[in-house]
């Protein structure tokens, strides 16, 4: 929690806090929505899981198309992420810094994965890449195999994990201004020393932010991925995708296993989000992707 | 390409200058990636949709099965939206003006719904409301479900966003009128609702948004029965299944067209909303 919502916090003649009645009943209506709606449910995937000890979960996950399902996870994570991270900083320099015709077009659509169904996504990736797709038939002659197998699942996570990195680095590079820039350059810095020692530095906590909210959704994305992996077991099958799999083969232990794991790692970054907040240099509530939020330039000097 | 003339036409700021080789350069790898990973596939499922003519597209999506999909899609949509509307204000509300212990984790806790795969909110949804539910509340295979899978996933939307406007709303004002006599009700509707609307609005664009498209939490908990529970992007991936493409496409392109609609819309708010209150 934040200074400010601490001092609003002891304030003490404003609506709400005056009744102690209104404030008990805002307080039950508010809590009782999260705990039917996020609390109680998240909390029974664990109770479901872990009620017949802990054996079956284990051995639910340690089973083979469990152990791949996880490091196929793992390496649609490990190519999208990092391959964000990079381009993420570039289009976000690009977007704050280079003025050019149509920048605010392209500044709308780095949003668009965030408001395009990820079964829409899987579709253009097939109509692009599959059999009969754009370039699907010249990559099959080459070769190269792309729906339905791994590249084509990490396509649809490099799509849904593409504008976090962006919209969490331009508020900071925003912030942070030229002079530091303009003063390495003065003093005889390359451009790409300038980029290394005083630009990332300034916009690194926003890379991290970026990078845990995008890690996030790449672990989860089921939709997109769903679509163009054709749902191999042991081949094509990511974590989410195994959930699914183990949940409609009635083997309720798996896909419970697979859940509180992937729940796991989801609190994991719920907790990480939590800490880099905390940092001054994070925007509050950034979270949130929110198009408004971008626009604004001057807020300290 | 238009990149070497506007790069050309430099913006007479001095120091503006990029630490990644020539301008040109960074913005055309810049724009490459774009390309490539989001806007050519989405131009590809534009052009499927029309390959066989408007004629066409108009049959596939007025399809009843398409067209009952898509008004389910639409309608518990803007009902998620009006009860996020109310009760993401009510929550951001408690987690700024009340104080109680917990409240920290209740705050951390708003965006596990961004955190948890959409599989996962499912799969929790159903062991709470499924076929054997242990509260005896059997939601899961009807319309409710859908309802309840889409108010999981978008829970975060309009509490993160009015929550920073509340925690700035200055509280002078509600002291002023509250010395002068006014009730809290009256208070509330003629100083904070004002203030509020702003975010509220952009809050439910983009649950609204996130809810038209929705799939991974529907999968398993609302059984995806034609005519019945089965939501547009469920459809779609039927089609998909079936090899029906250009039935696939047309219903895309229909639920991309609302995105970016709302897309668009929510910028020339933002935008509207920033100079707004600059000036």
């Amino acid at each position: 929690m934040s200074e400010a919502d601490a001092r609003v916090l002891r304030g003490g003649s404003r609506v709400g806090t005056r009744s102690v009645w209104g404030r008990w009943g805002l307080r039950g209506v508010a809590l009782f929505y999260l705990a039917a709606l996020l609390i109680v449910p998240v909390g029974m995937i664990f109770y479901e899981a872990f009620k017949d000890g802990l054996g079956p979960p284990i051995e639910a996950i340690t089973s083979p198309d469990g152990l791949h399902a996880f490091w196929l996870t793992l390496v649609c994570v490990g190519i999208a992420v990092p391959l964000n991270t990079v381009f993420g900083v570039i289009t976000a320099i690009v977007l704050v810094r280079h003025r050019f015709r149509g920048k605010a077009v392209v500044n709308s659509l780095i949003d668009l994965p965030f408001a395009i169904s990820p079964v829409v996504i899987g579709l253009a990736l097939i109509l692009i890449y599959g059999q009969d797709g754009w370039v699907g038939g010249t990559l099959e002659e080459w070769g190269i195999q792309v729906i339905f197998s791994t590249p084509g699942m990490v396509l649809a996570t490099i799509f849904v994990s593409l504008p976090f990195v962006v919209r969490e680095v331009m508020p900071v590079l925003q912030e942070i201004g030229t002079d530091q820039e303009q003063a390495a350059e003065t003093l005889g810095a390359s451009r790409w020393q300038t980029f290394w020692r005083v630009t990332l530095p300034a916009i690194r906590w926003g890379v991290a932010y970026g990078v845990v909210l995008a890690t996030a959704r790449a672990l989860g994305e089921f939709g997109a991925v769903s679509v163009v992996s054709g749902k191999i077991s042991g081949q094509t099958e990511t974590l989410p995708l195994f959930v699914e799999n183990e949940y409609t083969n009635f083997n309720l232990a798996g896909a419970y296993a697979a859940a509180i794991l992937l729940a796991i790692l989801a609190l994991i970054v719920l907790f990480s989000m939590n800490l880099l907040r905390r940092n001054p240099e994070v925007e509050e509530g950034a979270a949130v992707f929110d198009p408004a939020a971008t626009n604004v330039t001057e807020k300290e000097a | 390409m238009a990149a070497a003339d506007t790069a050309v036409a430099k913006p007479p700021r001095a120091g503006l200058r990029v630490p990644l080789g020539g301008e040109a350069l960074t913005r055309g790898v810049s724009l490459t990636w774009l390309s490539v990973i989001v806007l050519i596939p989405i131009a590809a499922v534009v052009s499927r949709s029309l390959d066989e003519g408007f004629a066409e597209f108009w049959a596939a999506i007025s399809e009843p099965e398409a067209w009952a999909a898509i008004k389910l899609t639409v309608i518990s949509s803007l009902i998620v939206v009006a009860i996020n509307a109310v009760m993401g204000t009510l929550i951001a509300w408690v987690l700024v003006r009340d104080e109680f212990r917990g409240k920290g984790v209740v705050n951390s806790l708003i965006d596990l719904p961004f955190a948890l795969p959409t599989i996962v909110a499912g799969l929790t949804l159903l062991a709470l409301y499924g076929s054997d539910s242990p509260i005896g509340v059997e939601a899961a295979y009807t319309k409710v479900a859908v309802v309840l899978a889409l108010l999981f996933v978008t829970l975060p939307f309009v509490v993160r966003a009015v929550q920073p406007v509340l925690m700035e709303i200055d509280e002078e004002m509600e002291e002023a009128a509250a010395s002068l006599g006014a009730p809290n009700h009256r208070i509330f509707r003629s100083i904070i609702l004002p203030n509020l609307t702003p975010a509220v609005i952009a809050g439910c664009a983009l649950a609204f948004a996130r809810a038209i498209g929705e799939f991974g939490s529907l999968v398993l908990l609302t059984g995806n029965i034609p005519f019945d529970t089965q939501v547009a992007s469920v459809y779609i991936f039927g089609r998909i299944e079936s090899d029906n493409v250009t039935g696939a496409a047309a219903v895309s392109v229909l639920l991309l067209a609302i995105s970016v609609a709302i897309l668009f819309a929510l910028n020339l708010f933002g935008r509207w909303r920033s100079r707004h209150e600059r000036g």
